[in-house]
Protein backbone atom coordinates (compact mmCIF):
# COMPACT_ATOMS: atom_id res chain seq x y z
CA UNK A 1 0.00 0.00 0.00
CA UNK A 2 1.34 3.51 -0.96
CA UNK A 3 1.45 6.09 1.86
CA UNK A 4 1.12 9.70 1.19
CA UNK A 5 1.40 12.66 3.53
CA UNK A 6 -0.23 15.66 2.15
CA UNK A 7 0.85 18.64 4.06
CA UNK A 8 0.14 17.31 7.24
CA UNK A 9 0.33 19.04 10.84
CA UNK A 10 -0.42 17.71 13.84
CA UNK A 11 -1.27 20.01 16.60
CA UNK A 12 -1.23 18.45 20.29
CA UNK A 13 -4.35 19.93 23.06
CA UNK A 14 -5.52 22.46 20.61
CA UNK A 15 -6.28 25.41 22.10
CA UNK A 16 -4.39 25.12 25.54
CA UNK A 17 -1.96 26.90 27.18
CA UNK A 18 0.00 23.04 26.66
CA UNK A 19 -0.87 23.49 22.72
CA UNK A 20 2.42 21.95 21.03
CA UNK A 21 2.84 21.50 17.24
CA UNK A 22 4.14 18.08 16.67
CA UNK A 23 3.95 18.06 12.85
CA UNK A 24 4.19 20.84 10.59
CA UNK A 25 3.15 21.18 7.02
CA UNK A 26 4.65 17.31 6.27
CA UNK A 27 4.55 15.74 2.94
CA UNK A 28 6.34 12.19 2.03
CA UNK A 29 5.13 9.15 0.25
CA UNK A 30 6.39 6.02 0.71
CA UNK A 31 6.15 3.44 -1.67
CA UNK A 32 4.53 0.12 -1.65
CA UNK A 33 7.04 -2.69 -0.90
CA UNK A 34 9.56 -0.38 0.07
CA UNK A 35 11.95 0.04 3.03
CA UNK A 36 11.65 3.48 4.62
CA UNK A 37 13.99 5.14 7.47
CA UNK A 38 12.75 7.54 9.35
CA UNK A 39 15.33 8.94 11.12
CA UNK A 40 15.37 11.82 13.97
CA UNK A 41 16.47 13.63 17.34
CA UNK A 42 14.34 12.99 19.96
CA UNK A 43 10.98 15.11 19.66
CA UNK A 44 11.44 15.48 15.96
CA UNK A 45 7.46 13.99 15.56
CA UNK A 46 8.77 10.66 14.95
CA UNK A 47 5.60 9.01 17.02
CA UNK A 48 3.78 11.57 16.37
CA UNK A 49 4.25 10.33 12.66
CA UNK A 50 3.49 6.53 13.51
CA UNK A 51 0.27 7.57 14.98
CA UNK A 52 -0.55 8.42 11.27
CA UNK A 53 -0.19 5.74 9.80
CA UNK A 54 -2.81 3.42 11.26
CA UNK A 55 -5.35 6.32 12.15
CA UNK A 56 -4.82 6.59 16.11
CA UNK A 57 -4.31 10.26 15.42
CA UNK A 58 -6.03 12.15 12.50
CA UNK A 59 -4.10 15.24 10.74
CA UNK A 60 -5.16 18.59 12.54
CA UNK A 61 -4.29 19.65 8.93
CA UNK A 62 -3.71 18.05 5.79
CA UNK A 63 -4.61 14.44 4.60
CA UNK A 64 -2.87 11.26 5.11
CA UNK A 65 -4.03 8.31 2.22
CA UNK A 66 -2.83 4.92 3.22
CA UNK A 67 -3.65 2.72 0.14
CA UNK A 68 -7.60 3.44 -0.62
CA UNK A 69 -7.63 4.96 3.11
CA UNK A 70 -8.00 8.62 3.20
CA UNK A 71 -7.48 10.54 6.97
CA UNK A 72 -8.31 13.58 7.67
CA UNK A 73 -10.43 16.40 9.68
CA UNK A 74 -13.33 15.56 6.98
CA UNK A 75 -12.72 12.52 6.08
CA UNK A 76 -13.04 9.70 9.09
CA UNK A 77 -13.26 6.12 8.12
CA UNK A 78 -15.31 4.31 10.04
CA UNK A 79 -13.57 1.16 10.23
CA UNK A 80 -10.71 1.78 11.38
CA UNK A 81 -10.55 -2.01 12.07
CA UNK A 82 -9.95 -3.02 8.58
CA UNK A 83 -7.02 -0.42 8.26
CA UNK A 84 -5.34 -1.28 11.24
CA UNK A 85 -5.61 -4.98 10.25
CA UNK A 86 -3.31 -4.08 7.05
CA UNK A 87 -0.73 -1.27 9.32
CA UNK A 88 0.72 -3.73 11.96
CA UNK A 89 2.76 -1.30 14.55
CA UNK A 90 5.71 -2.76 16.86
CA UNK A 91 5.86 0.21 19.36
CA UNK A 92 8.98 1.06 21.77
CA UNK A 93 9.07 -1.32 24.31
CA UNK A 94 6.35 -3.48 22.88
CA UNK A 95 6.55 -6.00 25.72
CA UNK A 96 4.35 -3.36 28.14
CA UNK A 97 1.28 -4.16 25.80
CA UNK A 98 1.37 -8.34 27.01
CA UNK A 99 -1.42 -9.01 28.96
CA UNK A 100 -2.42 -12.98 28.54
CA UNK A 101 -2.73 -15.59 30.66
CA UNK A 102 -0.12 -17.20 28.02
CA UNK A 103 2.08 -16.22 25.08
CA UNK A 104 -0.23 -18.32 22.75
CA UNK A 105 -3.06 -16.76 23.83
CA UNK A 106 -1.39 -13.14 23.21
CA UNK A 107 0.19 -14.02 20.02
CA UNK A 108 -3.18 -14.79 18.81
CA UNK A 109 -5.32 -11.58 20.49
CA UNK A 110 -4.66 -9.23 17.58
CA UNK A 111 -5.34 -12.25 14.90
CA UNK A 112 -8.76 -12.59 16.81
CA UNK A 113 -9.94 -9.25 16.70
CA UNK A 114 -9.64 -9.03 13.27
CA UNK A 115 -11.35 -12.03 12.86
CA UNK A 116 -8.59 -14.75 11.77
CA UNK A 117 -9.87 -18.21 11.73
CA UNK A 118 -8.48 -20.34 14.80
CA UNK A 119 -7.27 -23.19 12.37
CA UNK A 120 -5.81 -20.27 10.51
CA UNK A 121 -3.92 -18.10 13.66
CA UNK A 122 -2.66 -22.04 15.02
CA UNK A 123 -0.50 -22.34 11.57
CA UNK A 124 0.51 -19.01 11.75
CA UNK A 125 1.52 -19.18 15.12
CA UNK A 126 3.85 -22.59 14.36
CA UNK A 127 5.68 -20.31 11.47
CA UNK A 128 5.93 -17.11 13.47
CA UNK A 129 7.15 -18.68 16.35
CA UNK A 130 10.68 -20.01 15.38
CA UNK A 131 10.95 -17.12 12.90
CA UNK A 132 11.00 -14.64 16.11
CA UNK A 133 13.87 -16.75 17.54
CA UNK A 134 11.04 -18.17 20.64
CA UNK A 135 11.00 -21.85 21.19
CA UNK A 136 7.76 -23.76 21.05
CA UNK A 137 7.21 -24.58 24.96
CA UNK A 138 7.28 -21.23 25.50
CA UNK A 139 3.65 -21.08 24.24
CA UNK A 140 1.99 -22.42 27.23
CA UNK A 141 4.04 -20.24 29.87
CA UNK A 142 2.54 -16.71 31.14
CA UNK A 143 4.16 -14.33 29.19
CA UNK A 144 5.22 -12.24 32.55
CA UNK A 145 7.96 -15.79 33.64
CA UNK A 146 9.47 -14.85 30.36
CA UNK A 147 13.00 -12.87 29.98
CA UNK A 148 12.82 -9.24 28.47
CA UNK A 149 14.26 -10.10 25.44
CA UNK A 150 11.67 -12.99 25.11
CA UNK A 151 8.78 -10.69 26.10
CA UNK A 152 9.59 -8.32 22.92
CA UNK A 153 9.75 -11.16 20.82
CA UNK A 154 5.99 -12.58 21.85
CA UNK A 155 5.00 -8.87 21.30
CA UNK A 156 6.49 -8.80 17.98
CA UNK A 157 4.80 -12.41 17.08
CA UNK A 158 1.50 -10.50 17.90
CA UNK A 159 2.21 -7.70 15.36
CA UNK A 160 3.47 -10.05 12.77
CA UNK A 161 0.41 -12.70 13.06
CA UNK A 162 -1.70 -10.52 11.90
CA UNK A 163 0.24 -10.60 8.68
CA UNK A 164 -0.05 -6.72 7.97
CA UNK A 165 0.70 -5.50 4.52
CA UNK A 166 2.92 -2.47 6.00
CA UNK A 167 4.78 -3.04 8.93
CA UNK A 168 5.59 -0.26 11.13
CA UNK A 169 8.51 -0.78 13.73
CA UNK A 170 9.32 2.21 16.37
CA UNK A 171 12.78 1.68 17.78
CA UNK A 172 11.72 -1.99 17.49
CA UNK A 173 15.53 -3.14 19.48
CA UNK A 174 15.87 -0.72 22.13
CA UNK A 175 16.94 -2.20 25.07
CA UNK A 176 18.10 -5.47 23.64
CA UNK A 177 21.61 -7.32 23.71
CA UNK A 178 23.57 -6.52 20.36
CA UNK A 179 23.28 -9.95 19.04
CA UNK A 180 19.20 -9.67 19.62
CA UNK A 181 19.22 -6.93 17.81
CA UNK A 182 21.15 -7.74 14.69
CA UNK A 183 18.78 -11.05 14.79
CA UNK A 184 16.06 -8.77 14.94
CA UNK A 185 16.44 -6.57 12.28
CA UNK A 186 17.44 -9.16 10.05
CA UNK A 187 14.22 -11.20 11.00
CA UNK A 188 12.40 -8.02 9.55
CA UNK A 189 14.38 -7.67 6.51
CA UNK A 190 14.14 -10.94 5.75
CA UNK A 191 9.95 -10.56 6.15
CA UNK A 192 10.45 -7.57 4.29
CA UNK A 193 12.58 -9.27 0.99
CA UNK A 194 10.02 -12.46 1.07
CA UNK A 195 6.30 -11.31 1.63
CA UNK A 196 7.34 -7.81 0.18
CA UNK A 197 5.81 -6.01 3.55
CA UNK A 198 6.18 -2.24 3.39
CA UNK A 199 8.89 -1.28 6.33
CA UNK A 200 8.72 1.86 7.86
CA UNK A 201 11.88 2.35 10.49
CA UNK A 202 11.75 4.26 13.17
CA UNK A 203 15.31 4.34 14.36
CA UNK A 204 17.97 6.79 16.07
CA UNK A 205 20.36 4.28 14.76
CA UNK A 206 21.83 5.75 11.25
CA UNK A 207 23.58 2.02 11.01
CA UNK A 208 20.28 0.54 10.86
CA UNK A 209 19.14 2.96 8.28
CA UNK A 210 22.17 2.43 5.96
CA UNK A 211 22.19 -1.36 6.26
CA UNK A 212 18.63 -1.99 5.72
CA UNK A 213 16.45 1.00 4.11
CA UNK A 214 16.07 2.12 0.70
CA UNK A 215 15.08 5.11 1.37
CA UNK A 216 15.74 7.50 4.02
CA UNK A 217 13.76 10.80 5.57
CA UNK A 218 14.94 13.01 8.00
CA UNK A 219 12.95 14.47 10.24
CA UNK A 220 13.39 17.85 12.12
CA UNK A 221 11.21 19.84 14.57
CA UNK A 222 8.31 18.12 13.22
CA UNK A 223 8.93 19.21 9.86
CA UNK A 224 10.80 16.97 6.52
CA UNK A 225 14.62 18.07 6.87
CA UNK A 226 16.56 15.45 4.39
CA UNK A 227 15.58 13.10 1.78
CA UNK A 228 16.66 10.49 -0.04
CA UNK A 229 18.65 7.10 -0.81
CA UNK A 230 20.84 6.32 2.46
CA UNK A 231 24.17 6.70 0.58
CA UNK A 232 23.32 10.12 -0.57
CA UNK A 233 21.80 11.60 2.58
CA UNK A 234 24.64 9.98 5.07
CA UNK A 235 27.06 11.60 3.41
CA UNK A 236 26.05 14.93 4.16
CA UNK A 237 27.73 15.22 7.50
CA UNK A 238 27.28 19.25 8.39
CA UNK A 239 23.77 19.06 7.87
CA UNK A 240 23.29 15.68 9.70
CA UNK A 241 25.14 17.32 12.76
CA UNK A 242 23.35 20.51 12.67
CA UNK A 243 20.11 18.06 13.66
CA UNK A 244 21.67 16.44 15.78
CA UNK A 245 22.47 13.90 13.92
CA UNK A 246 25.98 11.71 12.97
CA UNK A 247 26.96 10.18 10.06
CA UNK A 248 27.08 6.57 10.35
CA UNK A 249 30.54 5.24 11.54
CA UNK A 250 31.47 3.34 8.04
CA UNK A 251 30.92 7.25 6.43
CA UNK A 252 33.35 8.49 9.82
CA UNK A 253 35.60 6.26 9.21
CA UNK A 254 35.83 6.47 5.14
CA UNK A 255 36.09 10.74 5.40
CA UNK A 256 38.48 10.49 8.43
CA UNK A 257 41.05 7.88 6.04
CA UNK A 258 40.85 10.29 3.14
CA UNK A 259 41.57 13.12 5.18
CA UNK A 260 44.84 11.50 7.11
CA UNK A 261 46.04 9.44 3.62
CA UNK A 262 45.16 12.19 1.46
CA UNK A 263 42.82 9.70 -0.83
CA UNK A 264 39.55 10.12 -2.43
CA UNK A 265 37.94 6.67 -1.67
CA UNK A 266 33.65 7.09 -2.47
CA UNK A 267 31.04 6.28 -0.38
CA UNK A 268 29.12 3.39 -2.10
CA UNK A 269 27.36 1.60 0.85
CA UNK A 270 29.94 -0.80 0.23
CA UNK A 271 30.29 -3.61 3.02
CA UNK A 272 33.25 -4.31 4.99
CA UNK A 273 34.90 -6.58 3.20
CA UNK A 274 34.35 -4.62 -0.45
CA UNK A 275 35.83 -0.98 1.64
CA UNK A 276 39.02 -3.35 2.54
CA UNK A 277 39.20 -4.57 -1.00
CA UNK A 278 38.91 -0.33 -2.05
CA UNK A 279 41.54 0.81 0.16
CA UNK A 280 44.03 -2.25 -0.31
CA UNK A 281 43.93 -1.07 -4.10
CA UNK A 282 43.90 2.56 -3.36
CA UNK A 283 47.14 2.33 -1.28
CA UNK A 284 49.05 -0.13 -3.02
CA UNK A 285 47.99 1.96 -6.61
CA UNK A 286 49.78 5.47 -4.57
CA UNK A 287 52.61 3.36 -3.68
CA UNK A 288 53.64 1.95 -7.14
CA UNK A 289 54.30 4.61 -9.66
CA UNK B 1 -6.06 12.02 25.89
CA UNK B 2 -8.74 13.09 27.58
CA UNK B 3 -7.62 16.78 29.09
CA UNK B 4 -11.04 18.01 29.53
CA UNK B 5 -10.82 18.22 33.57
CA UNK B 6 -8.66 20.93 34.55
CA UNK B 7 -8.43 19.92 38.75
CA UNK B 8 -4.69 19.26 39.34
CA UNK B 9 -3.59 20.93 36.24
CA UNK B 10 -0.86 23.42 37.10
CA UNK B 11 -0.65 26.39 34.62
CA UNK B 12 2.85 27.62 34.95
CA UNK B 13 3.14 31.86 35.56
CA UNK B 14 4.46 34.36 37.06
CA UNK B 15 1.53 35.73 38.21
CA UNK B 16 1.25 37.63 42.22
CA UNK B 17 -1.13 34.27 42.54
CA UNK B 18 1.52 31.50 41.46
CA UNK B 19 4.13 33.05 43.09
CA UNK B 20 1.87 33.69 46.96
CA UNK B 21 2.93 31.11 49.55
CA UNK B 22 1.05 28.09 49.13
CA UNK B 23 -0.13 27.92 52.69
CA UNK B 24 -1.40 31.09 52.43
CA UNK B 25 -3.70 30.19 49.39
CA UNK B 26 -4.98 26.72 50.75
CA UNK B 27 -5.89 29.10 54.26
CA UNK B 28 -7.29 31.40 52.22
CA UNK B 29 -9.45 29.22 50.30
CA UNK B 30 -10.54 27.33 53.63
CA UNK B 31 -12.35 29.85 54.57
CA UNK B 32 -13.31 31.28 51.20
CA UNK B 33 -15.34 27.84 51.32
CA UNK B 34 -17.14 28.45 54.39
CA UNK B 35 -17.74 32.09 53.94
CA UNK B 36 -19.78 31.31 50.67
CA UNK B 37 -22.18 30.02 52.88
CA UNK B 38 -23.01 32.84 54.61
CA UNK B 39 -23.59 35.00 51.90
CA UNK B 40 -27.16 35.50 51.30
CA UNK B 41 -27.90 39.07 49.77
CA UNK B 42 -26.67 40.62 46.44
CA UNK B 43 -23.47 42.91 48.15
CA UNK B 44 -22.39 39.74 49.74
CA UNK B 45 -22.73 37.99 46.82
CA UNK B 46 -21.11 40.98 44.85
CA UNK B 47 -18.18 41.15 47.26
CA UNK B 48 -17.78 37.08 46.91
CA UNK B 49 -17.65 37.35 42.91
CA UNK B 50 -15.29 40.02 43.38
CA UNK B 51 -12.68 38.33 45.09
CA UNK B 52 -12.97 35.66 43.14
CA UNK B 53 -12.86 37.28 39.32
CA UNK B 54 -10.14 39.47 40.33
CA UNK B 55 -8.19 36.37 41.88
CA UNK B 56 -8.91 34.92 37.87
CA UNK B 57 -7.69 38.12 36.22
CA UNK B 58 -4.59 39.00 38.34
CA UNK B 59 -3.54 34.91 38.16
CA UNK B 60 -3.67 35.41 34.31
CA UNK B 61 -4.36 32.06 33.29
CA UNK B 62 -6.28 32.27 30.41
CA UNK B 63 -10.08 32.34 30.50
CA UNK B 64 -11.10 30.35 28.10
CA UNK B 65 -8.85 27.74 29.34
CA UNK B 66 -10.55 28.19 33.00
CA UNK B 67 -13.77 27.78 31.19
CA UNK B 68 -12.91 24.66 28.97
CA UNK B 69 -12.00 23.22 32.04
CA UNK B 70 -15.72 23.69 33.69
CA UNK B 71 -17.71 22.29 30.99
CA UNK B 72 -17.70 19.06 33.21
CA UNK B 73 -19.15 21.11 35.78
CA UNK B 74 -21.35 23.28 34.33
CA UNK B 75 -24.37 20.17 34.37
CA UNK B 76 -24.22 20.06 37.83
CA UNK B 77 -24.59 23.57 38.26
CA UNK B 78 -27.56 23.69 35.64
CA UNK B 79 -29.16 20.51 37.21
CA UNK B 80 -29.18 21.90 40.73
CA UNK B 81 -30.54 25.39 39.36
CA UNK B 82 -33.29 23.45 37.64
CA UNK B 83 -33.88 21.22 40.84
CA UNK B 84 -34.27 24.23 43.12
CA UNK B 85 -37.02 25.62 40.42
CA UNK B 86 -39.05 22.45 40.38
CA UNK B 87 -38.77 21.93 44.02
CA UNK B 88 -38.40 25.24 46.07
CA UNK B 89 -41.89 26.43 46.76
CA UNK B 90 -41.71 30.26 48.32
CA UNK B 91 -42.58 33.85 47.49
CA UNK B 92 -44.96 34.38 44.62
CA UNK B 93 -45.68 32.31 41.49
CA UNK B 94 -44.03 33.64 38.60
CA UNK B 95 -44.68 31.22 36.33
CA UNK B 96 -47.99 28.61 35.90
CA UNK B 97 -47.90 25.70 33.40
CA UNK B 98 -49.57 22.52 33.19
CA UNK B 99 -49.42 21.06 36.74
CA UNK B 100 -45.89 23.03 37.37
CA UNK B 101 -45.53 25.96 39.44
CA UNK B 102 -42.37 27.82 39.15
CA UNK B 103 -42.23 30.15 42.33
CA UNK B 104 -39.94 33.70 42.70
CA UNK B 105 -38.06 31.79 45.61
CA UNK B 106 -37.21 28.63 43.18
CA UNK B 107 -35.18 31.20 40.69
CA UNK B 108 -33.58 33.06 43.35
CA UNK B 109 -32.72 30.06 45.57
CA UNK B 110 -31.99 28.39 42.05
CA UNK B 111 -29.29 31.33 41.18
CA UNK B 112 -27.64 31.86 44.60
CA UNK B 113 -26.91 28.16 44.84
CA UNK B 114 -25.95 27.88 41.08
CA UNK B 115 -23.31 30.62 42.15
CA UNK B 116 -22.02 29.44 45.43
CA UNK B 117 -21.43 26.44 43.13
CA UNK B 118 -19.69 28.27 40.57
CA UNK B 119 -17.36 29.99 43.16
CA UNK B 120 -16.69 27.21 44.99
CA UNK B 121 -15.33 25.08 42.01
CA UNK B 122 -13.43 28.63 40.42
CA UNK B 123 -11.24 29.20 43.34
CA UNK B 124 -10.62 25.38 44.26
CA UNK B 125 -9.63 25.12 40.66
CA UNK B 126 -7.66 28.31 40.54
CA UNK B 127 -5.38 26.83 43.77
CA UNK B 128 -4.60 24.33 41.43
CA UNK B 129 -3.86 26.02 38.19
CA UNK B 130 -1.58 28.08 40.32
CA UNK B 131 0.12 25.95 42.34
CA UNK B 132 2.37 23.12 41.53
CA UNK B 133 1.39 19.76 43.28
CA UNK B 134 4.47 19.89 45.12
CA UNK B 135 3.93 23.27 46.46
CA UNK B 136 0.62 22.15 47.78
CA UNK B 137 2.21 19.08 49.33
CA UNK B 138 4.35 20.78 50.84
CA UNK B 139 2.04 23.27 52.36
CA UNK B 140 0.06 20.73 53.93
CA UNK B 141 2.83 18.79 55.29
CA UNK B 142 3.73 21.69 56.84
CA UNK B 143 0.14 22.64 58.20
CA UNK B 144 -0.65 19.25 59.36
CA UNK B 145 3.07 19.41 61.43
CA UNK B 146 1.71 19.84 64.58
CA UNK B 147 0.01 16.37 64.35
CA UNK B 148 2.96 14.86 64.89
CA UNK B 149 2.58 15.32 68.20
CA UNK B 150 0.11 12.61 68.66
CA UNK B 151 2.31 10.64 66.50
CA UNK B 152 0.33 11.11 63.11
CA UNK B 153 2.82 10.07 59.97
CA UNK B 154 2.62 13.47 58.52
CA UNK B 155 5.66 13.46 56.78
CA UNK B 156 4.85 9.37 55.32
CA UNK B 157 1.44 11.30 54.42
CA UNK B 158 3.18 14.08 52.51
CA UNK B 159 5.18 11.61 50.92
CA UNK B 160 2.19 9.45 49.76
CA UNK B 161 0.42 12.17 48.29
CA UNK B 162 3.39 13.45 46.20
CA UNK B 163 4.51 10.52 44.92
CA UNK B 164 0.73 9.14 43.97
CA UNK B 165 0.68 13.04 42.45
CA UNK B 166 3.73 13.09 40.68
CA UNK B 167 3.26 9.79 38.53
CA UNK B 168 -0.68 11.05 38.00
CA UNK B 169 0.55 12.27 34.70
CA UNK B 170 3.13 9.20 34.19
CA UNK B 171 0.21 6.71 34.34
CA UNK B 172 -1.88 8.86 32.16
CA UNK B 173 0.75 8.57 29.51
CA UNK B 174 1.25 4.95 30.08
CA UNK B 175 -2.43 4.36 29.60
CA UNK B 176 -2.87 6.16 26.19
CA UNK B 177 0.42 4.01 25.25
CA UNK B 178 -1.06 0.83 26.31
CA UNK B 179 -4.15 1.67 24.47
CA UNK B 180 -2.78 2.79 21.51
CA UNK B 181 -0.73 0.13 21.40
CA UNK B 182 -4.05 -2.00 21.90
CA UNK B 183 -5.84 -0.09 19.49
CA UNK B 184 -3.46 -1.31 16.84
CA UNK B 185 -4.29 -5.03 17.89
CA UNK B 186 -7.69 -4.05 17.09
CA UNK B 187 -9.46 -3.30 20.30
CA UNK B 188 -12.10 -1.20 19.90
CA UNK B 189 -12.47 1.36 23.36
CA UNK B 190 -14.95 3.62 21.45
CA UNK B 191 -17.73 1.48 19.70
CA UNK B 192 -19.23 -1.39 20.02
CA UNK B 193 -21.87 -2.79 22.65
CA UNK B 194 -21.33 -2.11 26.17
CA UNK B 195 -20.22 -6.07 27.48
CA UNK B 196 -17.81 -5.55 24.32
CA UNK B 197 -16.25 -2.68 25.58
CA UNK B 198 -15.65 -3.62 29.21
CA UNK B 199 -13.85 -6.67 27.99
CA UNK B 200 -11.78 -4.23 26.33
CA UNK B 201 -10.42 -3.05 29.46
CA UNK B 202 -8.64 -6.04 30.78
CA UNK B 203 -6.02 -5.69 27.68
CA UNK B 204 -5.52 -2.05 29.16
CA UNK B 205 -6.08 -2.65 32.97
CA UNK B 206 -3.66 -5.76 33.17
CA UNK B 207 -0.24 -4.04 31.89
CA UNK B 208 -1.29 -0.97 33.52
CA UNK B 209 -0.96 -2.93 37.31
CA UNK B 210 2.30 -5.08 35.91
CA UNK B 211 4.09 -1.09 34.92
CA UNK B 212 2.65 0.48 37.86
CA UNK B 213 3.79 -2.37 40.44
CA UNK B 214 7.05 -2.59 38.73
CA UNK B 215 8.00 1.07 38.65
CA UNK B 216 6.36 1.05 42.27
CA UNK B 217 9.86 -1.42 42.75
CA UNK B 218 12.05 0.63 41.14
CA UNK B 219 11.46 3.82 42.96
CA UNK B 220 11.69 1.82 46.53
CA UNK B 221 15.27 0.81 45.32
CA UNK B 222 16.19 3.92 43.91
CA UNK B 223 15.19 5.69 47.00
CA UNK B 224 16.81 3.34 49.21
CA UNK B 225 19.63 3.56 47.10
CA UNK B 226 20.06 7.02 47.84
CA UNK B 227 19.48 6.76 51.36
CA UNK B 228 16.06 7.63 52.11
CA UNK B 229 15.15 6.56 55.61
CA UNK B 230 11.94 8.56 56.50
CA UNK B 231 11.40 12.28 57.83
CA UNK B 232 13.49 12.81 60.73
CA UNK B 233 16.23 15.38 60.13
CA UNK B 234 15.34 15.85 56.38
CA UNK B 235 15.99 19.25 54.86
CA UNK B 236 13.85 21.07 52.59
CA UNK B 237 15.04 21.87 48.98
CA UNK B 238 12.64 24.19 49.07
CA UNK B 239 11.75 26.18 52.00
CA UNK B 240 8.17 27.58 52.56
CA UNK B 241 7.93 31.60 53.47
CA UNK B 242 5.60 33.95 54.45
CA UNK B 243 6.47 37.24 52.62
CA UNK B 244 5.14 40.61 52.30
CA UNK B 245 2.67 40.11 49.55
CA UNK B 246 1.35 37.25 52.03
CA UNK B 247 0.64 39.10 54.40
CA UNK B 248 -0.81 41.87 52.31
CA UNK B 249 -3.55 38.99 50.85
CA UNK B 250 -4.36 38.34 54.13
CA UNK B 251 -5.63 41.32 54.63
CA UNK B 252 -7.59 41.77 51.45
CA UNK B 253 -9.24 38.74 52.74
CA UNK B 254 -9.81 39.50 55.67
CA UNK B 255 -11.58 42.85 54.06
CA UNK B 256 -13.78 41.13 51.80
CA UNK B 257 -14.81 38.92 54.99
CA UNK B 258 -15.33 42.21 57.18
CA UNK B 259 -17.88 43.49 53.95
CA UNK B 260 -19.62 40.00 53.60
CA UNK B 261 -20.07 40.03 57.33
CA UNK B 262 -21.73 43.79 57.56
CA UNK B 263 -24.02 43.79 54.63
CA UNK B 264 -25.32 40.05 55.08
CA UNK B 265 -28.62 40.44 56.21
CA UNK B 266 -29.13 38.42 59.81
CA UNK B 267 -32.27 37.06 60.89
Amino acid sequence: MDITFENVTYIYQKNSPFEHKALENLSLHIESGSYVAVVGHTGSGKSTLISHLNGLSIPTEGKVKIGKYALSENEKINDMKELRSKVGVVFQYPEHQLFEETVEKDIAFGPENFGVPKNEIKTRIQKIIPAVGLSEDLLERSPFDLSGGQMRRVAIAGVLAVKPDVLVLDEPTAGLDPRGQKEMMDMFYQLHKEQGTTTILVTHSMEDALKYADHVIILNKGTKYMEGKPEDVFVQREALNRVQLDVPEIVQFISEFNERFDTTIPFQNQSMTELAQMIQRTLKGAESP
Amino acid sequence: MNNSLIIGQYVPGTSIVHRLDPRTKITIIFFYVFIVFFANNLPSYGILILFALASTFISRVPIRFIMKGLTPVWFLIIFTFILHLFVTKEGTVIFDFWIFKFYSGGVIQGIAISIRFFLLILVTSLLTLTTTPIEITDAIEDMLRPLNKVKFPVHELALMMSISLRFIPTLMQETDKISRAQASRGVDFRTGPVKERIKAIVPLLVPLFVSAFKRAEELAMAMEARGYQGGHGRSKLRELKIEKIDILVYFVFLAVITVLLLTRTYG
